[in-house]
């Protein structure tokens, strides 16, 4: 019965989201934008990190990606659903609340695969990316699944935000710690000031553990894991606040 | 169904926003078969007594059921069909693909074609959401509301936003779920919607009940009101009413 509802859930957000372009195409648009501009026109076969560059940014702007799918389309949709009441119709109904949040998860999971393997795909083709497949299958798995810990996040500002503010906040913590994380730039040309704010950001570790599937990347892939899963723990904590506070608030 | 079966219940409810008390120790009952209407003015606590009954709010005394079960609970939720005061449904869902969905949270649906004939959406169910007219809307949140075949029905303020003809049209499919043996509780702060559906009145005013029978018998308390339920004499009992209970707590 759940799986059949959390089936149903995922194909309704699926059709909701490519429904609406101005969540799609940015989604989709401008991790290859950065990726063509950054990896491919700017020379893809100098080398960096024991790689090319348009390996390396493979890594980094698919990270880049993944992030953008977990927090506009986890994120700024549940803020949206949230404000404008559509939550409690589902709460009202017999629906096991976790649907609907796996639902939105796999959502973006599929949305990450389609980034990912459309960044694949151009760095190929333009890039000289040349991965063997077990490899490439590595860096895919990671990045997709990366997606998660951001959709936990995505799920926090959603149930703080309201509506309207949701999808600036979204931006203002995406863009920055991005930025910062060496996910646009490779840290190793970053100043070294910013470098030492990487770590405590979570992006820094999703983007290493990326690179660490191509023999790169700083780290061991089992501290960047536990520090994503505690960056989970904290969005859905957060979450679990936020929503506990809406019930608190006054109906007409 | 058992005869004894209680369909929807408020036992001893009180509910606190802050410094603000929604309920006061409020007792309503459901029964088998019957419509209630909750009436009262906007802020009696109409509409935090239904998010309780549906579970969206948790009481701070008291309890509430469905058919003996508690409503936080999803599962508990089943037999029961809600129509709730919101804004935002999402609007890139077809009608039908918004029915369809939602009768997969529940074990035994109507058919698609039966919900939207009951719901007077034939013809409509490929049209977006975000494409109908305001009836229309209020008409697939009645559907959403049937679509699981429920033997209780809970509508928050069914019919405030909608014109005449619309609020007819649904009146007429409340009283054709009534009449295959459901129960339905609605609020309403229209008096006349009060008298036109419901067997049973329970005044409803700051979170207190003021005053509770059937239509006549209110107005009959209220005192020498005319033989017939026009909207207009309804309206002078039930300020009548509303003005006797704040004389009465001014006085205390």
């Amino acid at each position: 019965m759940i799986a059949r509802i959390t089936a149903a859930e995922t194909l309704a957000e699926l059709t909701k989201v490519c429904r609406l372009p101005a969540y799609a195409i940015p989604t989709l648009a401008f991790p290859l934008g950065f990726y063509v501009f950054f990896a491919i026109a700017m020379g893809p076969s100098r080398g960096i990190d024991g790689t090319t560059v348009a390996t390396y940014m493979l890594a980094t702007y698919g990270a880049f990606g993944v992030v953008g799918c977990a927090l506009f389309g986890f994120g700024v949709s549940f803020a949206i659903e949230r404000g404008q009441g559509w939550l409690l119709v589902k709460r009202a109904s017999p629906m096991p609340p976790l649907a609907s949040i796996v639902a939105k998860m796999l959502t973006s999971l599929t949305f990450a695969a389609a980034v990912v393997l459309l960044l694949s795909v151009v760095g190929a083709a333009f890039g000289g990316v040349r991965l063997a497949p077990a490899t490439w299958l590595e860096l895919f798995t990671v990045l997709v699944l990366g997606a998660i810990p951001f959709c936990a996040l995505g799920l926090a500002i959603g149930s703080l935000a309201g509506p309207n503010s949701a999808p600036a906040i979204v931006n203002l913590v995406y863009l920055p710690m991005s930025f910062l994380s060496g996910l646009w730039i490779p840290i190793e040309g970053l100043p070294p000031a910013i470098a030492r704010i990487a770590p405590f950001l979570p992006t820094y570790h999703f983007g290493q553990l990326a690179l660490g599937t191509l023999g790169g990347g700083h780290g061991s892939a089992a501290f960047h894991v536990l520090v994503l899963a505690l960056w989970a723990l904290g969005g859905v904590a957060a979450a679990a606040y936020g929503l506990r506070r809406d019930e608190g608030r006054t109906y007409g | 169904m058992h005869a004894t079966e209680i369909p929807a219940r408020l036992a001893r409810v009180t509910k606190r926003y802050g410094a603000i008390t929604a309920l006061h120790d409020l007792d309503v009952e459901l029964r088998v078969g019957e419509t209630l209407a909750l009436l009262g003015p906007n802020g009696a606590g109409k509409t935090t007594a239904i998010r309780t009954l549906l579970g969206i709010v948790a009481p701070d005394a008291g309890f509430a059921t469905l058919f003996g079960r508690d409503p936080r609970v999803a599962k508990n939720r089943a037999r029961v069909g809600a129509m709730l005061q919101v804004a935002g449904v999402p609007a890139t869902l077809t009608v039908a693909e918004h029915v369809r969905l939602f009768a997969t949270y529940y074990p035994h649906p109507l058919p698609l074609a039966e919900t939207l004939e009951i719901a007077g959406l034939r013809g409509l169910e490929k049209r977006l959401y975000g494409e109908l007219s305001g009836g229309q809307k209020q008409r697939v949140a009645f559907a959403l509301a049937i679509c699981g075949d429920p033997d209780a029905l809970v509508l928050d303020e069914p019919t405030s936003a909608l014109d005449v003809e619309a609020r007819l049209a649904l009146w007429a499919q409340i009283r054709a779920y009534v009449a295959r043996g459901r129960s339905v509780l609605l609020t309403t702060h229209d008096l006349a919607e009060a008298d036109a559906l419901a067997d049973r009145v329970v005044v409803l005013l700051g979170g207190r009940i003021v005053a509770e029978g059937t239509a006549t018998e209110i107005k009959a308390r209220a005192g020498g009101m005319p033989r017939f339920a026009g909207a207009t004499e309804f309206e002078e009992a039930f300020l009548s009413l509303t003005r006797t209970a704040t004389s009465e707590e001014s006085m205390v």
